[in-house]
């Protein structure tokens, strides 16, 4: 095929272009906006930073405690991704590779649990974490709160509502593998364990990879449990203190702080997205759903 | 296979924690949202009363729940339409008229899925900003001196805004799904298209979509539940239901009342319907959409 210049051909970049545009130009918009001093945010919004204006930072690090709040992103991101990968690579490994009792009915539960959002259960998650909460006070007496504002409970949360997604992204690669591979590692008299961890685990790697690269990103951003179940300011994570922000960006016009912590909530994620864009878009195309 | 010792054992221990903790943390919550509809329970008080089919009568008559399912299957048509039909028509040109390019587009494309729900309300807060907003200063040039337009602040206008967040953040994403599986439509099949005349948009229509509408359906049953629940997110965030309930959706609503309010039987009751809806809206669509597969 011949590659004219056509107005078939201009309209297809003028979409292209104005698509790509309504999305860099907002996101670079917060960056510019992250260093502007709060007197630059009256007037005209396009216009350019008159300075490097990073005291936005430190101050939404220390006065709007964002820094508290990334390390406590950090940790139950950290927690929940190992909790995760414990849980849901043994399972989704025997689930997809060994015939058992009850192994369809699990099948089938596990995938019917992808279509409930944890936005249906956040509320009763929530009672249940109270029910808890009084069960333990009944026996310790005392004022316990051992499950609301909890990094760990959360982290186990996260863990849990992400299985199955998870596992129905793994058990699609390991349905891939030969029998072969284990036939081999018994003929070599490697216990069922042994074949998991040596063998199987290590060929999974780029499925591996994928389930933390997508999880990373729903629980760096994870928003509605954390709001819910956090209701303690040192408890609280990034997005749920980026809602302070705005908050108290409408109450106070604190330009400035609010776009240096959506900077602070966005960059790791850029960052991430940069290094790893293929492998995301490929893994993406591989397990076909969106949460 | 040659059954060893200790099989049942190793798929006890593989399976159980995850099982065990799904239960916990999925099914028994389930379970609990069609249970409590059926009580009346406020507050922390340990009286739970059993009303029947109390809730879901008070429900249906309840204006503001009815303005919320109203929003909600609007967006959900609106935000459908809209984002299926640009994502594949975007897909195609990048797939088939050869732009130069491609990468760059789809890695900004892909951008908005990468963000957190709170970061995108807090970006279009900025947008549609009445008098500070970058939208309005855009369009400031072209309409002079005009009143400006309250993108979050009118009634009217405020859903299609939420409408136009909710597209602006699915779009990529679905672009990219579809480009991967665009490209794997042998491209023998166009060439013949090409040889007997046939145009590019007849293309898109008899060759494209029909090739990859089993990807399509899938990817349809799946946006609507997750539009319900980003829809949510997003307006939580963003409207928080303003201005006077003109945003407010299914699970917004739901959650302003179990946990807003604390009136947890009458929000289970609401969680109840969004369940029966999202399950019956997923069936409806996988029905309608079921032709024969083609392959090739």
């Amino acid at each position: 095929m011949k590659s004219r210049i056509t107005i078939g051909r201009v309209i297809t970049y003028i979409a292209l272009i104005i698509l790509a545009v309504s999305i860099i130009v907002p996101v670079g918009w917060v960056f510019l906006a992250s260093i502007k001093e709060n007197n630059e945010f009256y007037g005209n919004p396009w216009t350019l930073p008159k300075g490097f204006h990073f005291q936005n930072f430190s101050e939404a690090f220390s006065q709007a405690r964002m820094g508290s709040y990334f390390f406590n992103s950090v940790m139950v991101t950290v927690i929940a991704l190992a909790l995760l990968l414990i849980l849901a690579l043994p399972a989704a490994y025997v689930l997809s590779r060994y015939k058992f009792r009850g192994n369809k009915l699990l099948n089938l539960a596990f995938m019917a649990g992808l279509f409930i959002n944890v936005s249906y259960i956040v509320v009763p998650i929530f009672l249940m974490l109270v029910d808890g909460n009084k069960f333990l006070k009944q026996i310790f007496g005392g004022n316990v709160s051992f499950f609301l504002n909890n990094i760990f409970i959360m982290g186990l949360i996260y863990a849990s509502t992400a299985l199955p997604f998870t596992i129905y992204l793994l058990s699609s690669y390991f349905k891939t593998l030969p029998k072969d591979f284990e036939e081999a590692a018994y003929v070599d008299g490697a216990g069922y364990f042994k074949t998991m961890t040596a063998i199987i685990l290590p060929m999974a790697k780029p499925s591996i990879i994928t389930v933390i690269l997508f999880n990373f990103l729903a629980f760096w951003n994870e928003y509605i449990i954390a709001v819910t179940i956090m209701t303690e300011d040192t408890a609280k994570t990034l997005p749920v203190g980026l809602m302070n922000l705005m908050a108290a960006q409408n109450a106070k016009a604190e330009y400035g702080k609010l776009y240096a912590g959506l900077v602070i909530v966005m960059l790791p994620t850029l960052i991430l997205y940069m290094i790893v864009q293929k492998q995301l878009i490929q893994g993406m195309t591989a397990g076909g759903i969106k949460g | 296979m040659e059954k060893q010792k200790g099989r049942g054992r190793f798929i006890f221990f593989c399976v159980a924690p995850a099982t065990i903790l799904f239960l916990i943390f999925m099914v028994i919550p389930t379970i609990n949202i069609f249970r409590m509809s059926f009580y009346k329970w406020g507050g922390y008080s340990p009286n739970k009363e059993f009303v029947g089919f109390n809730n879901f009568v008070t429900l249906f008559q309840d204006t503001k729940f009815l303005q919320s399912f109203q929003n909600t299957v609007l967006l959900i048509v609106i935000v459908t339409i809209v984002t299926f039909g640009l994502a594949l028509i975007f897909a195609a040109l990048l797939t088939r008229a050869k732009v130069k390019g491609t990468n760059f587009f789809r890695t900004i494309f892909y951008i908005p899925n990468i963000l957190s729900m709170v970061v995108i309300a807090a970006i279009f807060s900025a947008i549609y900003d009445p008098d500070r907003g970058l939208l309005n200063g855009i369009l400031g040039i072209f309409r002079g001196d005009a009143q400006a337009i309250a993108w979050l602040g009118d009634q009217k206008i405020v859903i299609y805004s939420i409408a136009g967040t909710l597209i602006w953040q699915a779009i990529g994403y679905y672009m990219v799904m579809y480009m991967a599986s665009m490209a794997s439509i042998p491209e023998s099949l166009y060439e013949s298209a090409n040889l007997e005349g046939v145009s590019a948009v007849k293309q898109f229509f008899t060759i494209t979509i029909p090739l990859i509408w089993t990807n399509i359906r899938t990817t349809l049953t799946f946006f609507i539940i997750s539009s319900i629940n980003l829809s949510f997110l997003l307006v939580t965030t963003m409207t928080d239901g303003k201005p006077d309930g003109a945003t407010e959706v299914f699970l917004s609503y739901m959650y302003k009342q179990a946990y807003g309010n604390s009136s947890y039987g009458y929000g289970m009751a609401i969680g109840v319907i969004v369940f029966l809806f999202s399950f019956l809206l997923s069936a409806v669509v996988n029905a309608v959409t079921k032709r024969e597969p083609i392959e090739f």
